[in-house]
């Protein structure tokens, strides 16, 4: 416990933490930006069922992090050429269905995070820094880091505002988007542009371990309040703003790594809704395909089991 | 009959797209193997054959998704084409209403330089009237999971309407929906057929959808056979399209497909059903 958070007159700014040291102020700055747009990328993320992906972009930055280090090469542009690569990799092997999704994350991305650690093991002079990107830091974020994550941000909000309705149709039915002349593999590849810059900007205040929660929770606990896709959109933002800035006040107050402690922000309020929307949102986040509000509908006999699916294509091609 | 659809200008007769010994496969099996298929406006194609005679493949040949191996595939300039998917294959989990997945049609329009996440008041009144049009007017608001098997179909062929196609391709449209509203669904292609819409459909119902269409073609990697369904609902067709042995019977002038069961002493097949006569 820090004891210089309860001194004896307690402001309401002081509860919020030292807002008087720069590094501190920026860090919930960037923590509850990084919030909003994991939130907002997130909701793409978790439509497509990929969610996935921001675990495995995370720890593959990982070891672009730490190769651009050894070689002293700028981070963000190191890590972030990197993650960019290993996304498009990770997207041309899905659309071209190599393998599964879930295979190709889990072979490019986890060889890069091991790559990282064994550079760490043969030439890392110190563990420490390391141990920050793995877990999250607030120490040491710069004004530097805080233009970064503005203009991430508003580069992540003016793609989607500008692809929003092609973005809702290739997210929703990605085939026939493309047949109605929905430019697929440019808005992918933008997409996954934006979560690796996101990711990247992310993982000082997150941790690359935990980043992929930030993406996964407040587009979850968004999906529990509404059926609506444009609200979905803002309450993810919202919720991921708010997970970001209370979780660094509660990282400084009980002095753990910030990325615990806003995954565990992110994961309490998941909780509460979880309860308090009870079987209404269980049914909007789950698989079941159940109507809501209305009497039953013979949805579950058009997919009736047993009757093959899709059984004419094996593996969908482009 | 009004004209609604259809209408492309000059030289209207050419076919809207033209396959030329198309082969293409997913791995080393082939899939599709030398078919050619043409599309003239104004008909209505039923493409029948069994699971996995590449039916779902042609269709995607067609919408371009997948590129032939051998052979050529020619559309007609600026073909507008719609596709319809299995209902199936759909995420009916995905948060978006009826309003805004008919809207859909309108994202990538040609010649629009609208950007705005929203849509026009013209789109709006455009979807309203298409959702009235097939019977599912004020269900705009509603989640797309609330709405009835048929209604679902219903509301993709608005979301295809929309887009104001020469060409409807549908997937087993009446794939998991009752008697009532497979019914529905053939009376409506047919009107939409009727007012000038070319459309090409595939199925596995013989009976309740192929045997009403006018124009079949029966696919098993090739095509077997292309005509009337008098003229391609024949035993031999049939056994040829789908490896079993089948009766063909006549009801008020049209073809009835059954099963026809070899039961019984080795030789002597009696079909099960359609002997009152």
């Amino acid at each position: 416990m820090n004891p210089s958070a309860f001194p004896a007159e307690l402001s309401a700014l002081d509860l919020l933490g030292p807002l008087d040291l720069a590094f501190f102020r920026n860090a919930l700055i960037v923590a509850t930006i990084a919030g909003a747009l994991c939130g907002l990328v997130g909701v793409f993320v978790v439509l497509k069922g990929m969610s996935a992906i921001g675990h495995g972009l995370s720890h593959a930055i990982f070891g672009g992090f730490v190769a651009s280090t050894l070689l002293g090469v700028n981070v963000l542009l190191g890590a972030g050429a990197w993650g960019v690569a290993s996304a498009l990799m990770v997207g041309g092997v899905t659309r071209r269905r190599i393998i599964g999704s879930d295979a190709a994350i889990g072979v490019i991305t986890t060889a890069s995070f091991a790559l990282g650690l064994v550079l760490i093991a043969l030439f890392g002079r110190t563990a420490r820094n390391f141990e920050a990107v793995l877990f999250g830091s607030v120490l040491g974020v710069s004004r530097v880091d805080v233009a970064v994550v503005v203009a991430v941000a508003l580069f992540a909000v003016t793609v989607v505002v500008l692809h929003y309705r092609s973005l809702l149709f290739l997210t929703f039915d990605p085939e026939v988007a493309e047949v109605s002349g929905v430019p697929g593999a440019r808005l992918e590849a933008l997409l996954m542009l934006v979560l690796a810059a996101s990711i990247l900007v992310t993982m000082q205040v997150l941790g690359v371990t935990l980043v992929a929660a930030t993406l996964v929770i407040p587009s979850t606990v968004a999906r529990m309040l509404t059926s609506s896709f444009s609200r979905m959109l803002t309450l993810a933002t919202l919720i991921g703003a708010t997970s970001g800035f209370v979780g660094v006040v509660v990282s400084y107050h009980l002095d753990v790594q910030s990325g615990p402690a806003i995954v565990l922000v992110g994961a309490t309020l998941f909780t509460v809704v979880f309860l308090a929307t009870g079987r209404r949102g269980r049914m909007r986040v789950g698989q079941l395909a159940v109507a809501h509000g209305v009497p039953p509908i013979d949805l579950r006999e058009a997919r009736a089991p047993g009757r093959a699916r899709g059984d004419e294509s094996p593996g969908r091609v482009r | 009959m009004n004209r609604r659809f259809g209408a492309h200008g000059a030289g209207s007769d050419a076919p809207l797209v033209d396959l030329r010994g198309v082969t293409c496969g997913y791995g080393s099996e082939a899939v599709l193997d030398g078919v050619d298929f043409s599309m003239s406006p104004g008909r209505f194609t039923g493409v029948v054959g069994p699971s996995g005679s590449g039916k779902t493949t042609l269709l995607r040949v067609i919408t371009g998704t997948v590129e032939p191996a051998i052979g050529s595939v020619r559309r007609a300039d600026g073909l507008r084409l719609a596709y319809v998917p299995q209902v199936e294959t759909v995420n009916w989990n995905f948060p978006v209403t009826v309003a805004e997945c008919v809207l859909m049609a309108r994202t990538a329009r040609r010649g629009s330089r609208r950007r705005a996440p929203w849509p026009s008041g013209d789109e709006r009144r455009a979807a309203d009237e298409m959702l009235d049009r097939l019977g599912i007017g004020g269900l705009g608001a509603r989640h797309i999971r609330e709405l009835s098997g048929g209604q679902q179909q219903r509301m993709f062929i608005a979301r295809a309407l929309l887009g104001e196609p020469q060409l409807l391709l549908m997937d087993e449209p009446t794939s998991g929906v009752d008697v009532k509203t497979r019914h529905e669904i053939v009376h409506l292609l047919g009107e939409l057929n009727d007012e000038g819409l070319s459309i090409v459909v595939t199925t596995h119902d013989l009976n309740g959808m192929a045997a009403h269409l006018p124009h079949l073609v029966c696919l098993n990697r090739e095509v077997i056979a292309a005509g009337s369904p008098s003229e391609v609902l024949t035993p031999t067709v049939l056994e040829r399209t789908y490896g079993a042995p089948m009766d063909v019977l006549e009801h008020g002038g049209m073809p009835v497909v059954v099963d026809h069961y070899g039961f019984g002493s080795r030789g002597r097949s009696m079909p099960l059903t359609g002997e009152s006569s």
